[in-house]
């Protein structure tokens, strides 16, 4: 029935190259954990990848209770942990995963560096993930604010005094992420705003293209 | 159908139809002879390894989610001069560096820019810099070497800044709130008291509020501009209750030498020592079970 499903779509959409092109690629014996256990480094990019949907996902399921505002941010977050069924895990998923998402893409990062992945020609592939790299510090940042809470309060208050020292935009970042002159209400705002939609909306873009270059390009030969 | 025709035959679209009949029957993606040995289908054979592989993190992810509860502390409070900011752990490597007498002040410039935004352009732009042919990280010098000593340089930076944390929790006395928050939560419910909400919490009415250690005393002394005109908090926290948590010989010590580097002023040199033991006597009466 599905191979019907499937040829019926097939013959008005052509998709078999697309599926081609996402399925049907080889693995080389030389990333393959199971020919080489040290290969195991080569994990770690779809790690990052499984880690970022965990991410994705969970994050969905708290903006269902989240509440971006001052008075309620944090009595939000506080009935999500306590009150709503497997909140606490979902939340924790979300907390925990962020810094697993920065601990994977650090080793990927890593792996790529010294394997000398990134050489010609593959140098766009290596910029556009290190632009997925500051996407995801962004995310950690504007993410660590929402709970609202005294350590997210004063930590965005120090992260953007150090934004404002950068010379000559300096002054001009922080009012903007600041959305005034103090951490406040409107920061708030700004900050759920970017971390739900700017930021994804960029990340999954970056993703996008990281993925399609690989798969145009092949993963790296052996050393 | 009215006729007959080939099964297998793909529908050809004319007119203004973009698909295009295509012969895929040859079709060898170009990788599959890139490299020799061992290659296999990325799905689904690969695919399902790999997912082993994830499996196995995604069980030892949710130990950690389930046995450590995502930290909460207490609501934000712009007026809380006395929390020390901490900012989340990959973070804290840049945090020292502006921490440092050349990254900082006068130099903040130096830091932010040559310290900070000139190693991550580098980063950036990695394979535009280090242009050779070789790819092996022992034939690669300068670039191996330079990476090595940034992450040295960040996991060092990282260890001071958190050393640091602890050293200052421990000399200020600091429990860190969401550590705090969750004692007291399991406390309240040892007790068999609902567990508490910051800032929801019922504070109880006060007791005698007509004698003259507040009416006139603690006017004089203006501890209600943090206490609140009700004692019901705001700089400092509230006092109706106090007596629940503090004895009379605490509150004595805590108006007399301070509390909190100052957060809470010294008043040995404003009040006589009778007015703090009669302050003191009168907040010591301040008890839930009292205001009832």
């Amino acid at each position: 029935m599905f191979k019907n499903m499937y040829n019926w779509i097939d013959e008005r959409l052509d998709i078999t190259p697309m599926w081609r092109d996402i399925a049907d690629h080889e693995v080389p014996e030389h990333v393959n954990p199971a020919h080489h256990f040290s290969a195991f480094v080569y994990c770690f990019g779809g790690l990052t990848f499984f880690i970022t949907v965990i991410q994705i996902l969970s994050g969905m399921f708290l903006t269902m209770y989240y509440v971006p505002d001052i008075i309620n941010a944090y009595y939000s977050v506080d009935y999500l942990q306590h009150q709503v069924a497997f909140g606490a895990i979902v939340r924790g998923m979300h907390h925990w995963g962020a810094s697993l998402v920065i601990v994977m893409m650090f080793l990927h990062t890593l792996r790529v560096f010294f394997t000398g992945s990134y050489k010609a020609p593959r140098e766009m592939n290596w910029v556009v993930g290190m632009l997925i790299f500051f996407v995801m510090l962004g995310l950690g940042f504007t993410g660590y604010l929402l709970p609202w809470d005294n350590k997210a309060y004063y930590a965005t208050k120090v992260g953007l005094e150090i934004a404002g020292a950068v010379p000559f935009l300096g002054d001009y970042i922080k009012e903007l992420m600041n959305g005034g002159t103090i951490v406040g209400a409107q920061t708030l705002t700004r900050f759920f705003a970017i971390h739900v939609f700017f930021l994804p909306g960029a990340l999954l873009a970056l993703l996008a293209g990281h993925f399609f270059m690989i798969r145009k390009q092949g993963i790296s030969g052996p050393l | 159908m009215a006729h007959k025709h080939d099964p297998n035959e793909k529908i050809v679209f004319i007119g203004d139809s973009r698909v295009r009949k295509r012969d895929y029957s040859n079709v060898t993606p170009p990788d599959y002879t890139a490299f020799p040995g061992k290659s296999e289908a990325f799905i689904p054979n690969f695919l399902l390894k790999e997912w082993m592989v994830g499996v196995v993190v995604l069980i030892g992810f949710l130990v950690l989610v389930i046995a450590e509860p995502a930290p909460l502390g207490y609501p934000a409070d712009p007026l809380n001069s006395a929390f020390i900011p901490m900012p989340d752990w990959y973070f804290l490597f840049l945090y020292q560096l502006l921490k440092y007498p050349y990254a900082s002040g006068d130099f903040i410039v130096l830091g932010v820019l040559g310290l900070s935004g000139i190693p991550f352009i580098a980063l950036l732009l990695a394979p535009f810099l280090d242009t050779g042919k070789e790819r092996r990280f022992y034939r690669r010098p300068i670039a191996s070497s330079l990476m090595i000593v940034s992450l040295v340089a960040v996991v060092y930076l990282t260890w001071v800044s958190w050393a640091h944390y602890q050293h200052e929790l421990e000399a200020t006395g600091t429990v860190p709130e969401h550590i705090e928050r969750e004692i007291k939560a399991e406390e309240a419910v040892a007790k068999g008291l609902p567990r508490p909400i910051p800032g929801k919490e019922k504070i109880p009415a006060m007791v005698a509020a007509d004698d003259p250690a507040f009416t006139e005393t603690m006017t004089q002394a203006a501890c209600i501009a943090c206490h609140g005109a009700e004692l019901e908090g705001g700089g400092g926290p509230a006092l109706r209750g106090i007596g629940d948590v503090l004895s009379k010989d605490e509150i004595v010590q805590t108006i007399t030498n301070g509390k909190g580097d100052g957060a809470m002023p010294a008043f040995k040199e404003n009040l006589s020592a009778e007015q703090i033991d009669q302050i003191a006597t009168w907040l010591s009466k301040q008890k839930a079970e009292a205001a009832e």
